[in-house]
């Protein structure tokens, strides 16, 4: 492997130097060494950023604000992230946990990237030195996206307002069939209020299911209340095909899994 | 292509190279410092048989570059041993015979010496999660949960 690894103090700089042709960003190694270790000659050099504020995390007020460096390990132990822990350990084994970023997540082509279902489920904001974005517009765009990923922030839905399911075929850990991520308001009622629904593996990235969210509003979470919003589920998508299912086998079993996820 | 120094702790010994920047820590430790003990599977992070533990923590030596690891404290299998004696987990893994073609091992014993350095006495389901990123195509995984167990209950005596 022929790659030439620059290292900056800050991702001003770091940002700079990655307008050069054949630059890629380097966080955790998961994505762009692995694509260099399969030949992807499009790599010719590699750029990384120490700036400290990469790898920290800020919980406060209800609001969470996590470094792109912040690896899969550091969400699913911190204290004030038990909401998300279960989706940091759904991310690989053990090292890749220790080595993959959230920044890099972002990236991920499906059927990997299941903490950015979270996030979009979650309604975050993607921060560069250019500013924020909705992380629905930034996952639209990122193939033409060359600014670092600095952050993401979020607010933390209220106790059990998160669900998260990821189905795999080796337990525990496996490459996902698909995943889906929730956030469900409710009123006093118990109707729905507010509903986002991520599902990873529906597309070649993280899509909202807009129409099934939509049939959601104002039913009861019960298997009739829910059957509108599972027969909306795969409205809208385009599955990926590979050696874990085909999009056929993506679309058939979504709504059983959402239906699980909304009645849990 | 210009060579960059690195320098890091190794099993307890300093090692200082010259490597091609981007080369992987898996290429440094075995044609440039000689320890074969990572073994390079898929080179994808999928298999874990390169894996090593980098300032306490478990990596994908196939996945890091050397020169990001510039001052780190690495520890390999083959710096388990002492003076001759095997390491328990080197040791169970023999008794319960966790090891048939052995490619797997290395990486299976730093991903087990890692859960047992944080969790002395592990659940199975410990073990299991320990080793999920670690593929072995001979054992089945059973013998080589049940060496890690073995070493965990020995722990377990021992502080008694």
């Amino acid at each position: 492997m022929a790659l030439a690894l620059q290292t900056f103090a800050t991702v001003k700089d770091a940002n700079a130097a990655l307008k050069a042709a054949g630059t890629r960003y380097l966080g955790g190694g998961t994505l762009v060494v692995r694509a260099a270790n399969e030949g992807d000659v499009s790599v010719s050099g590699l750029i990384r950023s120490t700036e400290p504020s990469l790898s920290t995390i800020a919980v406060a007020g209800g609001k969470v604000r996590i470094g792109a460096s912040v690896t899969m390990a550091a969400i699913a132990r911190h204290p004030d992230l038990g909401t998300l822990a279960k989706t940091a350990r759904a991310v690989g084994g053990p090292a890749i946990r220790n080595m993959a970023t959230v920044g890099g997540n972002l990236f991920a082509p499906a059927p990997y990237g299941d903490f950015a279902v979270a996030l979009l489920a979650l309604d975050a904001t993607v921060s560069t030195d250019d500013g924020e974005t909705p992380i629905e517009t930034f996952l639209a765009k990122r193939d033409g996206s060359r600014a670092i990923v600095t952050s993401v922030g979020f607010t933390l839905p209220p106790q059990g307002g998160f669900r998260f399911l990821k189905v795999s075929r080796v337990k525990p850990k496996g490459v996902s069939v698909l995943s889906i991520a929730t956030v469900l308001q409710q009123a006093p009622d118990g109707t729905v209020s507010s509903a986002r629904i991520a599902l990873g593996c529906m597309a070649d990235r993280p899509v909202r299911a807009s129409a099934a969210e939509k049939a959601l509003l104002g039913r009861m979470l019960t298997a009739d209340g829910i059957a509108p919003a599972l027969a909306a589920a795969s409205d809208g998508t385009s599955p990926i095909t590979d050696p874990i299912a085909s999009a056929w086998y993506r679309n058939e079993v979504l709504p059983v899994h959402l239906g699980r996820l909304l009645l849990a | 292509m210009a060579k960059v120094p690195v320098q890091f702790t190794l099993n307890g010994s300093e090692k200082a190279e010259f490597v091609d920047s981007g080369t992987t820590l898996l290429h440094a430790l075995r044609d440039k410092i000689g320890d074969t003990s990572p073994k390079g599977g898929c080179h994808q992070g999928s298999c874990g048989a390169c894996s090593v533990i980098i300032d306490g923590e478990l990596r994908l030596s196939c996945l890091t570059l050397a020169e990001t690891c510039d001052g780190a404290v690495i520890s390999t299998t083959s710096g388990l041993s002492d003076s001759g004696v095997l390491h328990p987990l080197q040791r169970a893994f023999l008794d319960t015979f966790a090891t048939q073609c052995g490619f797997c091992t290395p990486g299976m014993i730093m991903a087990a010496k890692v859960l047992l350095d944080h969790t002395p006495n592990p659940s199975r389901d410990e073990v299991v999660e320990a080793l999920s990123g670690n593929i072995c195509r001979c054992t089945g995984y059973e013998p080589i949960i049940q060496a890690v167990l073995t070493v965990a209950r020995s722990n377990s005596q021992n502080a008694a």
